[in-house]
């Protein structure tokens, strides 16, 4: 009996309970939300795998060097918590293309792959000279009333909301 | 050691959420960016604004010590963007990434591929903003209360007000 997948919960109430999460986070371990620094050193492993010294030399990895710390286990969870949630609501599958860009691009899982990593690559390059990503910057800077949270939120949605109009422009509404 | 357990279980308990939420997918991701479909926004301002008021609590009673990121004008505006650039393509954050990849959506494995590399270049590339973006407009860890010159309870207020006006104007425009 295959039913139409569940709704999941409402976006209003996961949100409040992430935000008690944010709470005890900072309550218990002192610790704020955050996720591209991990990219930073989980990069920096895997580089060190090829040149060790090289890694060593560079100003940036000395700041967020290759270590596991509280951030890349946070993100490590992530994947946990999603993949428990997801398979005991029965709303896991496995899906190489996503129905929206497939209704615009196409089928083709190598065509979105090429662009998933293109993509990766400039958020990434931009979320480092941000500074930090939405985690960062919105559940951890944001939430404490920083500056450089409310700038950063307002350009990454600008952005993002500029270049999809263009890169969607021509195709389905919906 | 008692730390990054501490970190992973709050990781299990957020990508729960995430999911919950249904928040980590493509078609979420884009469909906030489209304006069609703003089930992020509603989960990400929920989060900020709770967030935010038991987080104020904290700080006032030095519970939590505060941990502000600094305010790079320039470096804050253009990687924004640049960011914006990336996301509307990659169709995930990099929180999100991971989460989609947990509920079974492969096409994130090369986003974060992506972004792995994109890590790498802009480690190597960092000398060079240091020198220049890094530099322009550097006015340290800031926060709104001090720039208005207003009580921190008052900016809460203010955007806790904004924000549920926001959620009133989705569910009337049914977004």
């Amino acid at each position: 009996m295959e039913q139409t997948e569940s709704r999941g919960w409402s976006p209003y109430l996961a949100g409040a309970l992430t935000g008690i999460v944010i709470i005890a986070s900072a309550w218990i371990a002192g610790n704020y939300f955050g996720a591209s620094t991990c990219f930073v050193r989980v990069s920096g492993f895997i580089q060190q795998l090829f040149s060790p010294e090289k890694v060593a030399s560079m100003d940036y990895f000395r700041w967020f060097g290759p270590k596991v710390d509280w951030q890349v286990m946070m993100v490590l969870g992530i994947v946990i918590g999603a993949f428990i949630s997801s398979k005991t609501d029965g709303s896991f599958s496995i899906k190489t293309v996503p129905d929206m860009w497939a209704s615009r691009f196409g089928p083709s899982p190598v065509k979105r792959g090429v662009f998933a990593f293109i993509g990766g690559i400039i958020l990434m390059f931009g979320a480092r000279l941000a500074g930090g990503c939405p985690s960062g910057y919105g559940l951890g800077a944001m939430v404490q009333l920083a500056v450089s949270g409310l700038i950063v939120v307002v350009c990454f949605f600008a952005g993002g909301i500029i270049f999809a109009r263009i890169i969607y422009r021509g195709g389905a509404s919906r | 050691m008692s730390t990054l357990i501490n970190g992973l279980i709050t990781g299990i308990l957020f990508g729960f959420l995430l999911q919950k939420g249904r928040v980590v997918r493509y078609d979420k991701q884009m469909g906030a960016l489209r304006l069609m479909d703003m089930t992020i926004v509603k989960f990400f301002f929920s989060a900020i604004l709770t967030g935010m008021v038991g987080v104020a609590v904290l700080h006032n009673l030095g519970i939590a010590k505060p941990l502000i990121l600094p305010t790079n004008i320039g470096a804050n505006i253009i990687g924004g963007l640049m960011f914006g650039l990336g996301w509307s393509i990659v169709g995930y954050c990099p929180g999100t990434s991971v989460g989609a990849l947990g509920e079974g959506r492969t096409d994130a494995f090369w986003g974060i591929l992506g972004m792995l590399v994109g890590a790498a270049l802009f480690a190597e590339i960092f000398p060079i903003m240091s020198r220049t973006v890094l530099m322009w407009g550097r006015e340290g860890s800031i926060t709104l209360p001090q720039i208005l010159g207003l009580n921190n309870w008052i900016v809460i207020v203010l955007f806790v007000t904004m924000g549920l006006g926001l959620f009133v104007f989705l569910e009337k425009k049914g977004l």
